[in-house]
């Protein structure tokens, strides 16, 4: 049994909280007697665990760059007790043997949930449909299908995958890219493109397959999730969408709710992501999408890479951040540090949204006896500095370091287990979360 | 800090040093005149001007010497000044170099290498305002204003009222 | 006076453009003399680091370097590691290694030459001679240097001077580096292309944009004809080369229409019958090879500049 002791819930109370057997088992306020073993809540906000619909952990075939173990450890460090992880592995994630592979893995790492997302198509090539049923009814019990890094860009193969996931109520999570608009992009199209030289990604790329694909759902009575909106005009697709009644969800990365592409001016590949920074008009009505709840989620889209795909030439670089460790840091300082959000409001799109999108049951759930216990401890007075050599993650490719953030997460407890404990990362024994 | 020149001590210095160059050349028909900038410039054309009063006509120039510095790579870099060859050019003249004052050598060093730029004149003579010695390599002035005995942690300026509104030589200790 | 690198036409001031371009014309003097060679940069070695092919511009960089009496080294990227993998970064430090004191460097990629300028791969100078679709600022100040040469009203700087740039905008280094430097200058600059080879967001540039270079030409004072890809055709940025020639080609009737005192300029190499006709290159009223030759002159000063002195920190 775990014992906590004077945590502060984010409605106010503060508690004491008991668990036992991977689920909470009292919940009462707080005696404030800090009793032998027992975790030191004080001054600690307990919120659930966070949840991230869209991660890349690059095991099977970039273990150089990141493998489930360490990728793990990044989530647990940045206050995650689930991550879904996409499907451009190699081999692709595409087939039921290398969705139970990176479950299989996930447990034997034993920090979070690591929940494979699977390819919507065969080798994303966006031809033939991946046998989707499969990895459905599979030990990974797949639901989320998505060719991420990939649009899939035929409007038909599109359509029959929306269709064909309504089986097992899935849900295609599109990159929403159109590829003959983005030859070659390598940044934001716009002002700054236009004086750096560099090819642009233009927003319309991306606005024109959300409005595509929104019809398509509608038309077929799918569920349509888009991956990391970047673009004021995608915000005001998914509020018409939502309006209509049709079955959208979408996230934002913690990156697109800070940066903008006149980072891009040094040419450093750090900054070179997609879908590409945008501008500021494009952050504010992000953050604001967030804060209404246009955009459900937040999603990290960490994109681990080894330090020579970032240290070359801008074309050279390989797109992507990583941003498991900073991601709520981010969020607190964009959304809630400027009152666009309220705590209650980031945990809705930091653990409980993204729980409920995925059909995640044991995540973000309400901090309430009989719950299973996934939550974290954070401390929200706390700051900190972002050196890239201290992250967990096996890549350093973060575009924030030595940027200063809010709010320390403190320690972790996923299944009942306390995998974090004062920023240190307990030694978890392979299949040591006893299922 | 002294002064070493007056206006006038200038004056007197520059008519002498354009008999010296006349007597010397035995006339002006073959002579020609540089003067490095910014300060040698000046001097060189006032005594071009003087020369032409009691003599007759005299084709004067600048020369810059910068790309051939040999302390190039010790300081930052100097812009390059307008080099101004003489009218009638260099080529078989008389060319007397003009500075204001003779130090290490090292200017005149490089100047004779910008003249082997610009073409070969028949003979190169050297006119200085002030020659205040401590040289580091072996050349030496046709026609001297003054000479100075001065100490290495010393300094000579030159002023000239072209440039610095007043004509003086100091001595800066 | 310029420091550091020369990585951009918006590196340069006013002043120090106009500096860079008085050293120009007394180098361009000094070596139309008997000597050609002059001593100023003896000892330094200024290494022509190109990946991708441009014959004229090297052998620019490559006479401008010797001129001044540095020892040139010319890294090509066809037939030496580059092309078996190797990356910028270890090019760099081999680079340094190799005691180079200036990199001149040609790179397919925008910014490839502000990333081994901001990077610690190598200490050495950078010149930028061309960085993909960014900039080509050395061009910029031999088109400056011509239009001075050639313009009388621009004895002082290029106010009022009226200059189109035609052809794709888009693609185009030279005319990026162009736009910045000859507005910098006081000249107004018009931009002519068809809007597929204009870039989004260009309507922020200092410039005024027109589809149509009949309604420009009468009155302009200088007009430079960019290089047309034949590749751009088959990415239907334009229909077919006639077409483009017959809307956006210097010919003969246009050639015409040019004032008595304007210049038709080119940055080389021309697609003769395609963005200039014959007739046209080889008229009176173009400059074309001027621009070479000053091209020359330009880089001897850029080089001067950034290498005549002491490195910064080893000044006495």
């Amino acid at each position: 049994m775990i014992k906590i002791v004077g945590a502060k819930l984010a409605d106010g109370r503060v508690i004491d909280l008991d668990i036992d057997n991977q689920v909470i088992v009292k919940i009462e306020n707080s005696a404030r007697n800090l009793s032998n073993g027992a975790v030191d809540g004080s001054s600690k906000l307990l919120i659930p665990g966070l949840v991230d619909m869209h991660t890349h952990l690059r095991e099977p075939g970039r273990e150089d760059s990141e493998t489930v173990l360490t990728g793990s450890r990044a989530a647990v460090a940045g206050g995650f007790t689930a991550v879904s992880t996409m499907a451009n592995t190699n081999p692709v994630a595409d087939n039921a043997g290398v969705v139970e592979q990176i479950y299989r893995l996930g447990k034997e790492a034993g920090l979070v949930d690591v929940n494979p997302i699977g390819a919507v198509t065969n080798g994303l090539n966006g031809e033939k449909l991946s046998e989707m049923g499969a990895m459905a009814d599979s030990i990974a019990k797949v639901r989320i299908f998505s060719d991420d890094g990939k649009c899939v860009s035929d409007p038909l193969i599109m359509r029959r995958a929306l269709e064909y996931v309504k089986t097992f109520n899935g849900i295609i999570a599109q990159h929403a890219q159109e590829p003959r608009l983005t030859v070659n992009a390598q940044m934001n199209e716009g002002s700054v493109s236009a004086r750096i030289g560099l090819p642009g990604w233009p927003a319309i790329a991306e606005e024109a397959i959300i409005a595509r694909d929104i019809l398509l759902a509608e038309h077929v009575q799918s569920r349509l999730h888009i991956c990391h909106v970047t673009t004021a005009g995608g915000v005001e697709l998914i509020r018409w969408a939502k309006q209509r009644g049709i079955q959208v969800t979408a996230e934002v990365t913690p990156h697109h709710l800070l940066l903008t592409d006149d980072l891009v001016e040094n040419y450093d590949p750090i900054y070179k992501v997609n879908p590409p920074l945008r501008t500021q008009k494009d952050v504010m009505a992000l953050r604001e999408g967030l804060a209404e709840g246009i955009i459900d989620i937040v999603a990290t889209d960490h994109a681990p890479h080894p330090s020579e795909d970032k240290d070359c030439e801008f074309h050279a670089g390989a797109f992507g951040m990583v941003g498991l460790e900073t991601a709520l840091s981010v969020v607190v300082k964009t959304m809630v540090e400027t009152g666009l959000m309220s705590w209650p409001d980031l945990i809705d799109r930091m653990s409980i949204a993204p729980a409920k999108i995925a059909g995640y049951a044991t995540q973000g759930r309400e901090i309430e006896v009989g719950m299973p216990a996934n939550f974290i401890l954070i401390n929200p007075d706390q700051r900190w500095t972002v050196d890239k050599n201290k992250l967990k993650s096996k890549s350093k490719n973060t575009p924030f370091n030595g940027l200063e953030l809010p709010v320390v997460v403190t320690d972790v407890f996923h299944n009942g287990e306390h995998v974090m404990k004062n920023g240190e990362i307990l030694n978890m024994k392979a299949g040591s979360n006893g299922r | 800090m002294g002064i070493l020149l007056s206006g006038s001590d200038i004056d007197r210095a520059i008519k002498r040093i354009s008999h010296e160059i006349i007597e010397h050349n035995q006339g002006v028909s073959n002579l020609v005149l540089m003067g490095i900038p910014t300060r040698g410039a000046y001097l060189a054309e006032r005594i071009c001007k003087f020369i032409t009063e009691i003599e007759g006509a005299v084709g004067c120039g600048v020369l810059d010497i910068t790309l051939h510095r040999d302390d190039l790579r010790l300081r930052p870099p100097k812009p390059i000044l307008p080099t101004k060859m003489p009218p009638g050019g260099i080529e078989g003249k008389d060319l007397v170099l003009v500075d204001d004052v003779l130090f290490s050598g090292r200017t005149i060093r490089a100047a004779l290498d910008a003249i082997g730029e610009l073409g070969r004149p028949k003979s190169v003579q050297l006119a200085v305002l002030v020659d205040r010695g401590h040289r580091e390599l072996p050349i030496r002035a046709d026609f001297v204003g003054k000479n100075i005995p001065t100490s290495i942690s010393e300094s000579v300026k030159v002023h000239l009222r072209e440039y610095d509104s007043e004509d003086l030589v100091e001595l800066i200790k | 006076m310029i420091t550091g690198h020369l990585l951009s036409a918006s590196d340069l001031t006013k002043e120090s453009a106009l500096g860079l371009l008085a050293t120009a014309k007394e180098l361009a003097q000094i070596t139309d003399g008997p000597n050609k060679k002059l001593p100023t940069l003896r000892g330094k070695t200024v290494v022509n680091l190109f990946f991708e092919d441009s014959t004229r511009t090297r052998i620019s960089f490559e006479s401008a370097a010797k001129r001044l009496s540095a020892d040139v080294i010319n890294f090509s990227a066809k037939g030496s590691s580059v092309s078996k993998g190797e990356s910028l970064k270890d090019t760099a430090q081999t680079l340094q290694a190799m005691g180079a004191d200036a990199v001149v460097i040609r790179h397919s990629s925008s910014g490839a030459a502000k990333r081994l300028a901001d990077t610690q791969w190598i200490q050495a100078a950078v010149i930028n001679a061309g960085d993909g679709t960014h900039e080509h600022p050395t061009q910029a100040l031999l088109d400056a240097f011509t239009i001075k040469q050639h313009l009388k009203s621009s004895e002082k700087d290029l106010s009022g001077v009226k200059v189109l740039i035609v052809g794709d905008i888009l693609h185009s280094r030279v005319a990026r580096s162009n736009v910045i430097l000859l507005t910098k200058l006081g000249a107004k600059v018009t931009l002519v292309a068809p809007p597929t080879l204009l870039p989004v967001g260009v309507n922020d540039w200092p410039v005024k944009i027109s589809y149509n270079f009949d309604e420009e030409i009468e009155d302009c004072d200088v007009v430079m004809m960019l290089r047309i890809q034949l590749e751009r055709m088959n990415d239907s940025f334009f229909p077919s080369a006639q077409e483009y020639s017959k809307r956006y080609g210097l010919n003969t009737s246009r050639l015409q229409k040019l004032s008595k005192s304007a210049i038709v300029m080119h940055p080389g190499p021309m697609n003769r019958g395609l963005e200039i006709s014959a007739e046209s290159a080889d008229d009176l009223k173009s400059v074309i090879i001027d621009q070479v030759k000053n091209g020359v002159a330009v880089r001897m000063a850029v080089l001067y500049e950034l290498l005549g002195g002491a490195p910064i920190g080893e000044q006495r």
